[in-house]
């Protein structure tokens, strides 16, 4: 395993390393030690390389991530794994506002708590949390998953298109044009899949789906109030 | 965006090294805005006697002989302890609208920071490490303080424009955001009779404040109701004689981070803020609830932790 002590290394020069390495690199495990809430660890990552932070993370770890597992051993702040397009992040304490914002695809694992703007924008990234997430989660949420096994803030999924919302917890509210949905077969599979691959236990039988209700895709003068 | 650190002290052997955390804290946000800073300690009180923090840009002449000046038009004793542009005047309590307009007759140039049993405000257009350095927080103790470093929006980058904003006898604000009817909330404040000296938005963020405690509010009832009244986005952090308190508008984009150990509570802007504090590794860590008014005082049940109002 490499280890980069980042107050010694720097930013740039972590991160330049880990830009470094290719699909068929060697040094394949890599440690980031004394993160200090620095912004932007781990950013831009292009190889199937994992990437270990110990401690709590601030801006924008792991975003636009590639191929690559990034554990935060710690909490995130705003914005991590923002526009993921493929790859893991796990984040073993609470994350921050507008986890996975714009996440292209690639799955976020959060063993705590996530903040407001969850998945805002979300176009196809898998994102569990297994503690609640904030308000205005999934915000516009266009593709993909967001799972949780905690409760919702309020406004989940406001003015969302086809990502679709599971919650085994309460729902404070739902967003504009957000409603509850039946759980198929179909429904439960994918569940079962994607918290196995999160490694979280839970029955996907105690959640309920969320998604859009499709009144807001055209302009109607009779939703003007909900726009 | 701006930086706003808060440090509320539990263990009175951490009280002389406040001044040199509460720096060491706000010098890690100084990427947050670079244009003014300032710090607010709460250094106890002394018996019968309450302080006035004041600023001049010509200090050397404007705080010559001060003290004797002052205590000559209103006939009692002053003392005064200069630090680079402020002065802290030492004043009999019950003094301070006096010690106002015979500071105005003086020399209306002099610009009162603070007023308050405990409390002294310092703040200049800089860096963090240059205004902490010029008043020397890092020797200050105390038993809570906040800070903030300003990255202007709204008005001008001035020594008024500042924070933190004194917004009564040992209250004080710090904000990070913006706020957007501040216009119209000013001019509905000065037909109220409120003095508000700038055009900057914070200041009339703590003179609605003022006012509703004026009014008969308690600070938590003022901030559930700015909640209602402020258009736009805020983190507030408020000091009190006793404590400190923090409220974020409900939409809540403005970041804030707050760890609490056996040994004090603390707020950053950003986590970075806090990794030098003394354990911080075992703290409880969390980002304060939007809309949710947090207080946390000396005078509290044991309990620290208490929602206001």
């Amino acid at each position: 395993m490499q280890t980069i002590d980042l107050t010694e290394v720097g930013l740039r020069e972590t991160n330049a390393t880990l830009h470094a390495q290719s699909g068929d690199t060697n040094q394949t495990v890599w440690e980031i030690i004394n993160p200090r809430g620095s912004h932007a660890i781990a950013c831009g990552l292009n190889a199937p390389i994992e990437v270990t932070v110990r401690g709590s993370t601030g801006y924008y770890c792991a975003g636009m991530n590639q191929q690559a597992t990034v554990n935060i051993d710690g909490s995130a702040g705003p914005g991590t794994g923002e526009n993921i397009m493929s790859g893991k992040i796990v984040i073993e304490g609470d994350a921050s506002q507008y986890l996975g914002a714009t996440g292209h695809g690639g799955l976020i694992v959060v063993k705590g708590n996530a903040s407001s703007r969850c998945g805002i924008s979300m176009k196809g990234v898998n994102i569990v949390v297994q503690g609640n997430v904030g308000h205005m989660s999934a915000f516009m949420g266009q593709s993909g998953n967001l799972v949780v096994l905690g409760d919702a803030g309020d406004a989940l999924g406001d003015s969302c298109y086809e990502a679709r919302f599971f919650v085994r917890g309460e729902v404070k509210s739902l967003g504009a044009d957000c409603e509850k949905k039946e759980m198929r077969p179909e429904h439960i599979a994918f569940l079962k899949e994607i918290l196995a691959e999160a490694e979280i236990e839970a029955d996907p039988s105690e959640f309920t789906r969320y998604g859009s209700a499709r009144n807001l895709y055209n302009f109607d003068v009779d939703n003007a109030g909900a726009y | 965006m701006c930086g706003i650190v808060g440090l509320f002290l539990k263990d009175k052997s951490l009280e002389p090294k406040l001044g040199e955390m509460l720096s060491s804290m706000l010098i890690t946000m100084t990427d947050r805005g670079p244009d003014s800073a300032g710090i607010a300690i709460y250094g106890g009180e002394a018996n019968g006697k309450t302080k006035m923090a004041i600023q001049s840009d010509r200090p050397e002449q404007a705080f010559e002989k001060l003290d004797a000046r002052l205590g000559k038009i209103m006939g009692c004793t002053v003392s005064s302890e200069v630090k680079s542009t402020h002065a802290v005047l030492e004043i009999p309590a019950g003094t301070t609208a006096s010690a106002r307009a015979a500071l105005a007759e003086l020399d209306p140039l002099i610009r009162v920071m603070s007023r308050g049993d405990s409390l002294e405000i310092y703040k200049e257009v800089g860096l963090p490490k240059d205004v902490a350095a010029r008043f020397e927080i890092e020797k200050m103790s105390g038993s809570h303080g906040i800070g903030h470093t300003r990255m202007a929006t709204e008005s001008a980058v001035t020594t008024m424009g500042a924070h933190p904003f004194n917004t009564g006898d040992d209250q004080c604000l710090v904000h990070n955001g913006s706020l957007s009817n501040h216009n119209s909330l000013r001019r509905k404040l000065r037909r109220e009779g409120v003095h508000i000296e700038t055009e900057n938005d914070t200041e009339v963020g703590a003179a609605y404040l003022t006012w509703k405690m004026q009014n008969g509010a308690t600070l938590g009832e003022a901030l559930e109701s700015s909640l209602e009244d402020l258009d736009g986005f805020f983190t507030f952090v408020v000091g009190t004689k006793d404590g400190f308190g923090v409220v974020r508008d409900p939409i809540a984009c403005k970041p804030a981070v707050m760890a609490e150990t056996d040994q004090y509570v603390a707020f950053g802007s950003e986590y970075r803020a806090l990794v030098d504090l003394p354990g911080i590794e075992d703290a409880r860590v969390w980002e304060p609830e939007p809309a949710t008014v947090y207080f946390w005082s000396h005078d509290a049940a044991p309990t620290s932790k208490e929602k206001a109002a």
